[in-house]
């Protein structure tokens, strides 16, 4: 078959004709709805972002707590308006600094915190009831949701004003990125936890971002994306109510998502629009929320990720400028924009401000904020939003024959759908089926770009064991031992919510080791199914 | 192909360190095997020590690290170390990952028998890993 004959798919393989008019397309305005309106197809909020952009929300740590509080004020006096804490992966693992086992990782995609004393560095001179802060953290997520009530409650905030977000999806990382500790049970328990304990005390803090981005990172499609993200977050609140002591209307607006917006421009808005409809139907249909406001599907993205290329890398700034555009058009809460040198380097200060620029480009100067869901209507769009749901529908049911999410991941089906995915396109790009300017179409010879991996700062990580060590000897041995056996025989209970004695615990000064691991004598680790 | 017809040559490919970013590992494993090489993956996070005793049982003859933590010099150095201490140096040694190209001649000033960084094609990871042996088989002829 010639280039010409084969049929023209989006990167998700739904076929796009080269023309949408009335003559194929039937426009079902009551399907869509109104912005604002159940189903929520073109957005979340009747005005889309005229009285409120998207947040602007840079990935940002590393080394100690001291040198990350200096980026964090950088970028807040820059224009920033929300701060997200990237944590190095001891921290994310649940290993402390002074563990023999992660020397090399301490400080170095991230920053180290170990301590209360850490989180309490980390946010100094920056007051809790003016910002709000994403974490990518998972597997450990309750125990920086815990430093982060106790910080709050040192700069007396009231904890109800705390906002942000916690990732705190563990699925996702049994299948991609990799920060599980515990197996899948208890894990969803803690999970539980921390959605009841938010729903409860900190009402404006997201206690859970249901994240597709990972899935995606490892090579799925937009549409495995969005579906499996969906099906995550089917199994999250399942779980919550049947624990029995809450409502769907109760918790699911504390519920938020997060993705990657990749290249395919209009199947990305699709997938958006497509997966905002699903989960508010979900929410309606599945658990019969009363309130609208509870079927609102609230999404963080990024733009760049595995899009970003090495060769010619100043096409990246290109890339994430439509990325980003397609992220907006497709409604998103929060974007995160990457800096074009990603590919070889953690950003430097001038490329971190460029991705931010782009966003603040795109907010004040293209006017795509201006009007609600400019594409709403448009015969392709609606069309592809169509086909998309449709997928996600198909995906969701083929998850669901496996078993659900959970069985689906440890027995690796999900694993091999991705590695299935990645291998594709991998292949695709070698063969130049798929084009990249600059990788496999209008390439240059250029000498192989400089790469700066960031360099571990060995100073850094002994002014980190230095101050484990003195917080180690400062703190009482006993008030630590004490509440950490209040918290295995917690554990040991699955009906107890563990956030009181976490904030407890590190209120104490135990480490995040200490606490993980006490967890792990309780509730063992996740064996990982090898598939490739 | 590998050059020993009979024996397929044994892989391991192992993501030692704590970062769990996977979908290269698995492309370049499922590339060696598809190559006609046994491969075998150890999965995310795995210890030297695991690494090398699971390279031992399988009586593998290359090891492929991946790293993208940027800790590939002191976990490479590390391998070889533990490689040659369980009487494994004939075992060759391969890494691939966010590697800079200053750290590839480290690598390789330290013993590991070739780097593949980002941007490498699979295609030319197989032609690279085929070709160790095929230096070898000069060498010794």
């Amino acid at each position: 078959m010639s280039q010409d004959d084969r049929p023209v798919t989006t990167e998700s393989g739904i076929p796009v004709d080269a023309l949408y008019s009335p003559a194929n397309t039937r426009l079902d305005y009551a399907g869509i709805g109104d912005p604002g309106a159940f189903p929520f197809t073109r957005g979340n909020f009747p005005t889309g972002y005229r009285h409120k952009l998207w947040t602007f929300r840079q990935y940002s740590g590393f080394g100690t707590a001291a040198e990350t509080n200096a980026r964090y004020k950088y970028l807040l006096a820059n224009g920033g308006t929300g701060l997200s804490v990237a944590a190095d992966l001891p921290t994310q693992i649940g290993y402390d600094s002074d563990d023999p086992d992660v020397t090399e990782e301490v400080g170095r995609v991230g920053v180290a915190l170990d301590t209360l004393a850490d989180a309490e560095v980390l946010f100094d001179g920056i007051p809790l009831d003016r910002v709000s802060t994403s974490w990518t953290v998972n597997g450990t997520a309750a125990i920086m949701l815990a430093f982060y009530i106790a910080v709050g409650k040192k700069q007396q905030v009231p904890v109800e004003q705390l906002r942000g977000t916690i990732q705190n999806d563990i699925l996702k990382e049994y299948v991609a990125r990799g920060t599980w500790i515990w197996p899948p049970e208890p894990s969803i328990r803690l999970i539980v936890d921390t959605i009841e304990f938010c729903a409860q005390r900190i009402p404006r803090y997201n206690a859970i971002s249901v994240a597709g981005a990972h899935f995606r990172d490892a090579g799925c499609t937009a549409a495995q994306e969005m579906a499996f993200t969906l099906a995550d977050g089917v199994t999250y609140v399942d779980a919550v109510l049947a624990r029995g002591r809450m409502t769907i209307d109760e918790f699911a607006p504390q519920v938020s998502f997060f993705f990657y917006t990749h290249s395919d421009f209009f199947e990305e808005i699709a997938k958006y629009r497509a997966g905002r409809r699903r989960w508010a139907r979900l929410v309606k249909e599945r658990w019969g929320a009363q309130k609208d406001s509870s079927c609102l599907f609230r999404m963080g993205c990024v733009a760049g990720g595995s899009t970003l290329y090495a060769p010619q890398p100043h096409n990246n700034i290109v890339r994430i400028a439509y990325e980003a555009m397609a992220s907006v058009l497709g409604g998103v809460q929060s974007m995160f924009t990457s800096a074009w040198d990603e590919p070889f380097a953690l950003p430097t200060e001038e490329s971190t401000t460029l991705a931010l620029r782009t966003q603040q480009v795109l907010a004040y100067e293209t006017g795509v904020a201006r009007t609600v869901d400019p594409l709403g209507g448009s015969w392709f769009v609606e069309s592809l939003t169509d086909a998309m749901e449709e997928q996600l529908v198909g995906i969701m049911a083929d998850v669901d024959d496996h078993g659900g999410m959970v069985r689906a991941i440890e027995d690796g089906y999900v694993q091999g759908l991705i590695a299935e995915e990645a291998w594709k396109a991998q292949k695709a790009i070698e063969s130049g089926e798929r084009p990249i300017v600059g990788v496999n179409i209008f390439r240059t010879e250029e000498p192989p770009a400089d790469l700066q991996v960031y360099g571990l700062d060995a100073d850094g990580r002994q002014r980190q064991l230095d101050r484990l060590a003195e917080v180690k000897s400062a703190r009482s041995g006993d008030d630590v031992r004490r509440v950490l056996k209040d918290l295995q025989s917690a554990a040991e209970q699955p009906g107890v919510n563990l956030m009181p004695l976490l904030v407890e615990a590190v209120e104490a000064y135990a480490t995040v080791g200490e606490i993980t691991q006490a967890l792990r004598d309780v509730w063992g680790e996740y064996r990982q199914p090898v598939v490739f | 192909m590998p050059p020993s017809a009979e024996q397929p040559r044994r892989v391991l490919v192992a993501k030692p360190g704590l970062d769990g970013h996977d979908r290269g590992a698995k492309v370049v494993a499922r590339a060696l095997r598809d190559a006609g090489y046994e491969v075998i993956y150890t999965g995310i996070r795995q210890k030297v020590a695991v690494i090398v005793e699971q390279a031992l049982q399988e009586d593998v003859d290359l090891v492929g690290l991946s790293i993208l933590s940027g800790a590939h010099l002191g976990l490479a150095r590390q391998v070889l170390d533990c490689l040659r201490d369980n009487g494994l140096d004939d075992v060759k040694l391969v890494v691939g990952g966010t590697i800079p190209a200053s750290d590839c001649r480290a690598l390789l000033d330290l013993g590991v028998d070739a780097v593949f960084p980002t941007g490498t094609s699979i295609e030319a990871v197989v032609a690279g890993v085929d070709g160790l042996w095929r230096e070898q088989n000069v060498a010794a002829g």
